[in-house]
This record gives structure tokens, C-alpha cells and sequence, in this order.
């Protein structure tokens, strides 16, 4: 499979077996990279790194990254066990990346998009100022090129450590949808495992068509808070994708086999 | 006889005087001695502490005051601000939310519309208000009255005072998320002036759902924040009862805020907090608002819109390190 060929999956000691999280397989790993990181067993979706979905959904060299030097400052001089600016330069220094979110141009299926997906290997995904703006300049890139947004959410929420700024994120990249909408330019939003808080309360919950992988946790309040809230265990399924679309909060459960062919599909709807 | 005042932990050595001050008052009325001297020495002792405490009050006593059982609610202002309050309840889509009150009003003369979180004033009324945290259909009922002033271009007054979206099980079926989404979305291209006033609490995605607007004010002792300070001691010391430590790392004071520029002004508290005074509270917040509609009423919809989102693209902080 040439979309895997470049992924940083190559930087990680790579081992001949992977267990499954789910059923406990152990599943030789070429079988599961040619499988999508999909369990051939019982169809678990293993996460799937950031650049490992670019290729999944993006036509094999086209993508063409925005913003890349876009990094998080920070403004609270943030003060937790470890310091902000700490905790930045690890996960820099772990992904390679400079913050949670990859931007950019792709053609999916032949058709020309504006790409964003979550890195959640990044401080969970969560969402700052930079990703807030990065997820905006997308939207303009996509009104201004009038190419299609595709976002692929995998996030915690609104990051903590950037206190207020990352709240303001929510009605940031809300109103850059609302732009996307009003110049009708298509937006579809596709979540992973998990897509959850401010970022599922936010730019996430309002794309035109809403998918999402199998199983995925979506939700605004994670599911510890609450049962700690209500005190009562929470019914299996719970919050999971298949879950959602039968509460008609998503449109679509997608396998990831399916994800490319579905997202371009639905791009030919609208093109 | 007006009701006591509920104390808080950082004002334990004002109670001491007061009851001082009391007891003197009492012991000079029956005893016919001439106490007043002395009463006002201890009087304006305690009126020196209380400012001195309030002068520099750490993020967690400001908190504590932002949460006070007694503090004036959206009901304690549309009382006072406004009148001819209409309430709507009608969300159209499942019952009521009552952590939400929403309507049509006249301030100053103008009709306007008032929308804003409801916490209870006690324990049963907290039950029927949930605490001020709303269901989605809450954000949704709001969303549909706000709706209403967009058509008929009034303003929008919104006040916000929640711990947060309620994090249920039934919210979450029911979309919360999408609804907080979705008032972030239709708030910031409305074509008429969106007021909002933080009075209390700034509780996350359940305060950012009545949280956009041309001008956003906030009172002195109220908080906003990304995360409660609890939740986030939690996260961060697996620790809860580290919130006072959150509580200053989180800067969510009003003044943190106004340096941050996420917020217009700060409304003045009375000495003592919104709770001692809720007459001039609302007199300070009235005057604010009635700034602020002056300023954006006389704007055309184009250049409203374009100031709203101007001021929120540029909300962030980062570097480019190209």
C-alpha cells in the first residue's frame, strides 16, 4: 500500500505483531497496515496517525501542507505539574510536528479539497490558538480556492493550558464555518476516535454531512464525568459513532476501508 | 429583617467585627449607655478590612464570590433593567429547560430580547433550575428566541452565569455539543447588537453557547473559564482539591480577561461582592449596557457583522516560525 510508504510509523521500532486492542488477536502487522489498521477479526479500528490518514483519504501525492510553521506561545505562562512550554517541546519533539493540526491542499478521489485533520498524538489534539487558527485559515483557503473542507477530528477538547484563548477557539472556528456556509463552499466533518469538548461543541458537530469511524467515543462531556455526575453506569454503546447515528446526531457510521470512496462520493454531490 | 448573609471562608474575620458592632448596638439599647464612638471605630474598621480584603482577593476567593449562594441571578436583573418581560418557553422541539430563561423586554424604552442562564436561589430551586446547566434543548430554546430578535432586528441581551452545559446522559443523545455549536454559529452573523454580560460564572462551552457578541462586559467577581477550576486540579494533580492552585493558573479573572482582550469592560462590584448590593449591581451593569447599545445601534449591519468578526479571528496567541 504506497499511501503508508512515508508515514513516521517508520521512525517507531517497528515490531512483526500487533495485539488487538479489542479481541486480543495478535495480528501480523503488514496484514494490518494493508488492512487500513483495521482488525481483520473483529474490525476494530486502531488510531491511525495523522499522516497515516492524510494518506488514507488524500490521492497519493497531492497534498501540499499550510501553515506548518505555525507553533503555540504561551499566553497564561501556564503553570501546571509540568510547565506549557515543557510540555510543547515534548510533543514537538515526539511527532515531529509543530502543533495539533495538519492543514492543506489534497485532491480526494480526482477532486481538489482543503484537508484538516487532528493529530491527536499531539497533547490529545487539543485545541489552542494555533489550531483554532489554523482550522480558520483552512476555511479561507477553501472559500478563496473554492475547494471543498474536509476535517478529520481527533481531539480532547479545548486545550487547558491555554485557558480562555482556547474557549475563544470554539466561536472562532464557528464563525469560519459559518463563512464556509455562506459562500457555499461544502463542508464535511469527519470524527475518529475520540472527538470530544470543545472541539466536538464546535467546529466538529457542524459540518454539512457528519461522519464518523466505527466505534469512535464522540461527545461533549467525556464519559467519567458523567457518570460521576448522574452516578449511574452508563449503557454499553454509549457515546460510540453507531450510538450517535441512532440518536440522529451523526449522518453516517464509515468503515475505513469505505472512508476515501464515501468522503468522495459525497464531494461529487456538491462539485 | 433582611436574610443573612452567607459567609465566605475568606471572610471569617469581617464576621467577627460585625457581630461585635452588633452586640454593641444591642448592649447600648438596653442599657441606655452611649456606645456610638465606639460603634463607629469598629464601623469603620470593618469597613476598612472589607475593602482591604476585596482590594486583593486571589483568583480562588474571587471564585468563591462568582458562585455565591446569594448572588444576584439573570431574574435578580431582568427585575431591575428591564420591563414589560415577556417570557417565552417554547423551545418547539422537547419541554422546557428552566436552566434558561429567555423572553421579550423593554430597556430603557426599547424592546429588546433577554436570554440568559438561571441558577436557583436555594436548594429546591436549584433542583428546578439544574444548578444553571442547561440541556441542549435549553441552548436551542435560546437559539429560537434570539432568532426572533434577528428578524425583527432588536437587540440581544444575553447573561451568563452557568457552571456548564450539563454533562448528562440524555444531553449528550440529544446533541449538546451540536447545540453549543450551533448558537456559536448563528450568534456571530446575527445582524443585530449582541450584549452579553458574564454575572456569575463563565462555566466553558455552556457559557460560550450565550457568549457571543459585539460587546462582552463582565462583573468584577465573576469568572469565565475553559475548564472549572476543580476539573481542571483534577487533570492536572489528580486532585481536586487543588482548585485554588487552578483557579490562578487558569487566569479567568475579569481582569485576566480584559488583558486578553476577551472581554470589552469590567463592571464594578460593591464592596463585599454583587451579593451585598444587588441595587447598585444592577445600576453598574444598566449603565454599561446602555453604553454599549448606544455604540452599536446606530451601525449598519455590515458594519456590525464585520467588527464582530474581525474581533474574533484575531482571538489567539501564537508565533509563526517560519
Amino acid at each position: 500500500m504506497g499511501w503508508f510508504a512515508k508515514t513516521r510509523r517508520n521512525i517507531i521500532p517497528s515490531n512483526v505483531w500487533e495485539k488487538c486492542k479489542r479481541c486480543e488477536e495478535a495480528i501480523y502487522r503488514k496484514d494490518l497496515e494493508k488492512n487500513f489498521w483495521v482488525c481483520q477479526k473483529c474490525d476494530y479500528h486502531f488510531a491511525l496517525p495523522n499522516l497515516d490518514r492524510i494518506n488514507l483519504l488524500a490521492d497519493e501525492g497531492t497534498f501540499e501542507e499550510f501553515d506548518a510553521a505555525l507553533a503555540s506561545d504561551d499566553p497564561l505562562q501556564f503553570q501546571g505539574v509540568v510547565p506549557y512550554r515543557e510540555r510543547l517541546k515534548k510533543s514537538q519533539a515526539k511527532t515531529l510536528v509543530k502543533e495539533a493540526i495538519t492543514t492543506g491542499y489534497a485532491k480526494i478521489c480526482g477532486l481538489p479539497v482543503v484537508l484538516a485533520v487532528f493529530n491527536f498524538d499531539f497533547m490529545g489534539g487539543s485545541m489552542g490558538s494555533v489550531v483554532g487558527e489554523k482550522i480558520v485559515r483552512a476555511c479561507e483557503n477553501a472559500i478563496q480556492r473554492r475547494h471543498p473542507f474536509v476535517l478529520v477530528s481527533t481531539s480532547g477538547g479545548a486545550r487547558m493550558d491555554e485557558g480562555i484563548l482556547s474557549l475563544m477557539q470554539m466561536i472562532k472556528t464557528g464563525m469560519a464555518v459559518a463563512r464556509l456556509s455562506m459562500e457555499r463552499i461544502p463542508f464535511i466533518s469527519f470524527l475518529a476516535d475520540p472527538t470530544t469538548g470543545g472541539v466536538t461543541a464546535s467546529v466538529a458537530m457542524l459540518g454539512d454531512v457528519i461522519l464518523a469511524e466505527p466505534g469512535a467515543l464522540i461527545g461533549f462531556a467525556g464519559p467519567r464525568v458523567i457518570e460521576q455526575t448522574i452516578k449511574q453506569t452508563l449503557p454499553k454503546g454509549f457515546q460510540r459513532a453507531e450510538f450517535l447515528k441512532e440518536k440522529g446526531v451523526i449522518d453516517m457510521v464509515v468503515h475505513r476501508s469505505q472512508a476515501k470512496n464515501t468522503v468522495g462520493k459525497i464531494l461529487r454531490f456538491f462539485a | 429583617m433582611t436574610p443573612t448573609v452567607h459567609v465566605l471562608p475568606f471572610e471569617q474575620h469581617l464576621v467577627e467585627l460585625e457581630n461585635k458592632i452588633t452586640e454593641l448596638r444591642a448592649l447600648s439599647e438596653s442599657s441606655f449607655l452611649d456606645l456610638s464612638a465606639e460603634i463607629e471605630t469598629l464601623t469603620q474598621k470593618l469597613n476598612a478590612s472589607r475593602c482591604e480584603t476585596y482590594q486583593c482577593l486571589t483568583p480562588w476567593q474571587v471564585t468563591q464570590i462568582a458562585r455565591h449562594p446569594q448572588r444576584p441571578r439573570t431574574l435578580s436583573y431582568l427585575e431591575r433593567l428591564f420591563h414589560d418581560f415577556v417570557e417565552l418557553h417554547g423551545g418547539r422541539q422537547f419541554p422546557d429547560d428552566n436552566a434558561i430563561v429567555c423572553g421579550l423586554a423593554t430597556f430603557h424604552g426599547e424592546p429588546v430580547v433577554v436570554v440568559g442562564h438561571q441558577k436557583g436561589k436555594d436548594t429546591e430551586d436549584n433542583i428546578y433550575r439544574n444548578f444553571g446547566m442547561p440541556h441542549p434543548e435549553g441552548y436551542r430554546k435560546a437559539l429560537r428566541v434570539m432568532k426572533l430578535a434577528n428578524k425583527f432586528g432588536r437587540p440581544i441581551i444575553t447573561f451568563v452565569d452557568t457552571p456548564g452545559a450539563y454533562p448528562g446522559l440524555e444531553a449528550e443523545e440529544r446533541g449538546q455539543a451540536e447545540a453549543i455549536a450551533r448558537n456559536c454559529l448563528e450568534m456571530s452573523f446575527f445582524q443585530v447588537p449582541v450584549v452579553v454580560v458574564i454575572v456569575g460564572e463563565g462555566g466553558s462551552g455552556g457559557a460560550v453557547a450565550l457568549g457571543v457578541g459585539d460587546a462582552v462586559i463582565m462583573l468584577e467577581y465573576a469568572i469565565y473559564s475553559v475548564i472549572s477550576p476543580e476539573g481542571c486540579a483534577s487533570i492536572l494533580w489528580k486532585d481536586a482539591s487543588r482548585a485554588e492552585d487552578a483557579a490562578t493558573a487558569l487566569k479567568l479573572t475579569s481582569q485576566d480577561l480584559l488583558k486578553f482582550g476577551v472581554i470589552d469592560e469590567v463592571v464594578t462590584e460593591p464592596v463585599g461582592g454583587a451579593h451585598r448590593d444587588f441595587e447598585t449591581t444592577a445600576q453598574n451593569i444598566e449603565k454599561a449596557i446602555a453604553k454599549y447599545l448606544a455604540l452599536l445601534k446606530p451601525m449598519s449591519v455590515e458594519e456590525l457583522q464585520q467588527r464582530r468578526q474581525a474581533k474574533y479571528r484575531q482571538m489567539g496567541i501564537y508565533t509563526d516560525q517560519k
